[in-house]
């Protein structure tokens, strides 16, 4: 029962970076609007650690049809980011676990 | 066409502005880890994950507000709700961090500004809002997702109004000039963000209601609450 509702709300999570991103508004976003507006858009640089980004702008590399790109960039994202959070999760429990196991009420 | 980017990228704040963000935002993770240490249970192991996917993905639907602009959901009221204020924190940082390492999504020296403003701020807000507020409110669902609405719009001004400060203290843009501005338009994409909210919530609200840290079951709020000082 708990897994079955982790597993429905990631795959509505799925569903939605894939089939429905790729028809999000690709108008610039609050922040970048008024950047543009101000003129303060052009500060903006790329960090020497971005130029090899795997996924650039939401666009999976090396797929011509932009919105299936985009699509493939959010079934990755979407997963990977469960994963990370999954396990940065999973290893606090451990933590805890151990940490319970050798003096109870310590947290650290 | 440049690469879309929703959050700050670097250039945007002044190197010493960027460094406060970061340890304020560094600060709350590592408060957080300690709660999680503490607090989190086998139930909130995998809703830590999928929540942090869930905010992932819908981060990515930019829907139109006024003046072809777009805005999309921050996340960090649905993450508090879900998880409580320093569970959210987690599960932002985690969002945030992996946009700018794997989607050059927002800055690698902004990032700590970006887990604050987005994360950190909104998530410490809605959740402590939330937890003072309800129990002045009769106990019946509209009451809680009309507290919800309300604090996530909060929070999306809150976010934007801190940004625009730090945009300020950077010498980047003057605050008279982008605080209306910002504010502005996140009046606006905070509707959203409290209509988005509203209905996750609500889902899980009628899927599975004990999975709501704050509110809904007495227990759960129990048992998140009490953090020690």
């Amino acid at each position: 029962m708990r897994s079955a509702f982790v597993l429905a709300a990631l795959a509505v999570a799925i569903g939605l970076a894939v089939a429905v991103s790729p028809f999000a508004s690709s108008s610039p976003d609050g922040l970048n609007k008024v950047a543009e507006d101000k003129g303060f858009i052009d500060t903006g640089t790329v960090h020497r650690l971005q130029e090899d980004s795997p996924i650039p702008g939401y666009a999976f590399p090396g797929i011509g049809d932009d919105r299936v790109a985009k699509g493939v960039a959010g079934f990755v994202g979407t997963l990977g980011v469960f994963g990370i959070g999954f396990g940065v999760a999973f290893v606090l429990r451990r933590v805890r676990g151990s940490s319970t196991a050798r003096a109870p009420g310590a947290s650290s | 066409m440049t690469v879309m980017a929703l959050h700050i990228p670097d250039g945007f704040l002044s190197g010493e502005v960027a460094a406060v963000a970061a340890v304020g935002a560094i600060a709350a993770v590592l408060y957080a880890l300690r709660v999680a240490e503490r607090d989190l249970d086998e139930a909130r192991v995998p809703l830590l994950g999928v929540c942090a996917a869930f905010i992932f993905a819908v981060q990515m639907l930019n829907f139109p507000v006024a003046g072809g602009t777009s805005g999309h959901l921050l996340g960090a009221t649905l993450a508090a709700v879900l998880l409580g204020p320093w569970l959210a924190c987690l599960a932002l940082a985690v969002v945030i961090t992996v946009q700018a390492f794997a989607f050059a999504d927002g800055g690698i020296t902004a990032l700590g500004a970006n887990v604050l403003n987005m994360g950190v701020l909104g998530a410490l807000l809605a959740g402590f809002a939330i937890r003072a507020l309800l129990p002045l409110l009769p106990r019946t669902r509209a009451a809680f997702l009309g507290v919800v609405a309300g604090v996530a719009w909060l929070a999306v001004m809150v976010g934007a109004a801190a940004t625009s400060v730090q945009l300020a203290l950077s010498d980047t843009v003057p605050l008279d000039v982008t605080l209306p501005a910002m504010l502005g338009v996140h009046a606006l994409i905070g509707i959203g963000e409290a209509a988005i909210t509203v209905a996750a919530v609500g889902a899980v609200l009628a899927a599975r209601p004990d999975l709501i840290a704050l509110g809904g079951v007495p227990a759960a709020e129990d048992r998140i609450q009490g953090v020690p000082a």
